[in-house]
């Protein structure tokens, strides 16, 4: 599979409070990346759409497609948290290869910042009860249990913080443009202890899409910037936190490994990497069960500005979700194409291999891309 | 205290909040050794329905926990700050839960029994840390 699809074009909307509707957000998002693809919409014939989290509608995707003014023969919408950008990315790839479409749209889009944050603050069932609440007390959760069993640091967390904001701070796209100091940091109020609200993405409306075809059909259709897919992989388990045996392991070992064997590559030859941040753990996790370091070794990797443009491993170089915009994770892989094309923010000179992670639930879902020239 | 939230009770998970009426903590226990919480009609090891509710001992350790400090719910205003743990109870069952302690008392690992709080109309299982 390696090579054999590419990243054709891609797309986004404003992010920060747009106050539009989901439909027209994605539609807009598709419009933009099948511009940038140089593709006519009538060339598309597969849409996969990841649903919005803030409300969930029945055939969504074809209300989307409704809108684009498309009948694609394949498609529909995708329940899998942040994960399902590079998983239907995946998806796409696998319609192609078994004849059932050549030209893909993948796009999600969202409002929570001016529609409903309540998915986020939902009670969890019967446990309720006990006042567990929120999106944010699992990886609370998960959080505790690292600094706990490795003695992970303040520090480490707010490295990959100052990186993400520094960064975005740059990024005019950016909805949070400020960067922040360890002591700002340090003295950001607790969200859900230990998770500080630097710790925590951003809420905000906006959409992004990504073109996908093969890498044959890119130069049939006179593509400009194809980025090559060399590799991609998935991982996922079960429900409920509460209830996993381990809290200070993620699904990226999984998706990582089978990405990383596709491209034929190793952590250490990426260049670029974004990595999904819905909460400074989840990243650090990310890295660490990718092989960056060792398990409990991340203060050593991420301090002193070696996550950070113009270190050794450049992350979430147009912010991320903790600065850039808190859409899960499609800013991301558009990021990702733009290092291997050269047309970043902040480019990395000469970026060969870029990596891109995704994310979804309480680290219950993960999906792993690497792109490259 | 106030009782924020009640509980769904079903024919499924009914004996389990019977048995905090009574005082006392209840977990599914399988023919094949698996034991769990929450409720569930089938073993999720051998998908086999021949399981039985039997009584915890109590003990229990933490395995992680968070300290809420702005309500999500107006109920919970006038009880921040407040703990909710994961506990893993001695025979293997794993359940969301409060601890009667201070932040500063809280550990991963810490090891923590079995106090019911019978003030409520439904009783819950909470947890104190042990000595």
């Amino acid at each position: 599979m390696r090579a054999k699809y590419v990243i054709a074009g891609i797309g986004h909307t404003a992010f920060g409070r747009l106050g539009l509707d989901t439909v027209t957000l994605n539609t807009l998002a598709c419009q933009a990346a099948l511009q940038d693809a140089g593709v006519e919409k009538g060339a598309v014939d597969a849409l996969f759409v990841k649903g919005p989290t803030s409300s969930k509608e029945l055939l969504y995707g074809q209300k989307v497609s409704e809108a684009l003014g498309i009948q694609p023969r394949w498609g529909g919408a995708w329940d899998q948290g942040g994960a399902a950008n590079i998983t239907l990315i995946d998806m796409a790839m696998m319609a192609i290869e078994t004849g059932q479409c050549e030209v893909a749209l993948v796009t999600f889009a969202d409002n929570p910042r001016s529609g409903s944050r309540a998915a986020y603050a939902r009670p969890r069932g019967n446990d309720a009860v006990y006042g567990w609440f929120s999106t944010a007390a699992g990886y609370g959760m998960i959080h505790q249990a690292h600094a706990a069993e490795y003695g992970t640091p303040p520090e480490a967390f707010a490295a990959f913080a100052l990186a993400a904001r520094r960064h975005g701070a740059s990024n005019p796209r950016a909805q949070l443009q400020k960067a922040i100091t360890l002591d700002d940091y340090l003295a950001s109020p607790w969200v859900v202890q230990p998770l500080r609200r630097d710790d925590c993405c951003l809420v905000s409306d906006g959409a992004a899409a990504v073109v996908v075809m093969s890498a044959r059909r890119a130069q049939a259709l006179g593509v400009r910037q194809p980025v090559p897919i060399l590799g991609i992989g998935g991982g996922q388990t079960s429900y409920d936190v509460h209830l996993r045996d381990v809290l200070t392991s993620t699904q990226a070992v999984q998706s990582g490994r089978i990405a990383f064997e596709m491209a034929g590559i190793r952590p250490q030859d990426i260049d670029v990497a974004q990595i999904y941040d819905c909460f400074t753990v989840t990243a650090l996790m990310t890295l660490e069960d990718y092989g960056f370091f060792p398990k409990g070794g991340a203060l050593d990797f991420v301090r002193d500005g070696q996550i950070e443009h113009g270190g050794r491993l450049p992350v979430n170089t147009s912010g991320g979700l903790l600065s850039e915009t808190g859409m899960p994770g499609m800013q991301l892989i558009l990021e990702g194409v733009r290092q291997i094309r050269g047309t970043a923010n902040l480019q990395v000179p000469g970026a060969r291999f870029s990596l891109v992670s995704n994310q979804g639930g309480t680290m219950h879902t993960h999906s792993t891309l690497i792109l490259g020239g | 205290m106030a009782e924020a939230f009640t509980v769904e009770i079903d024919a499924l998970n009914g004996p389990y909040w019977a048995g905090l009426r009574e005082g006392v903590l209840t977990y599914q226990a399988c023919d094949c050794g698996n034991c769990w919480l929450p409720a569930r009609q089938l073993c999720p090891a051998c998908l086999g329905s021949g399981w039985r509710w039997e009584t915890a001992s109590g003990q229990g350790t933490i395995r992680s926990w968070v300290v809420y400090h702005t309500a999500y719910h107006p109920d919970f205003k006038d009880r921040l700050p407040y703990n909710v743990a994961i506990v893993r109870l001695a025979e293997g069952p794993q359940l969301i839960a409060n601890i009667d302690a201070p932040v500063d008392a809280l550990r991963v690992g810490a090891g923590v029994r079995l106090h019911v709080d019978m003030t409520l109309a439904q009783p819950i299982a909470r947890f104190a840390l042990l000595p």
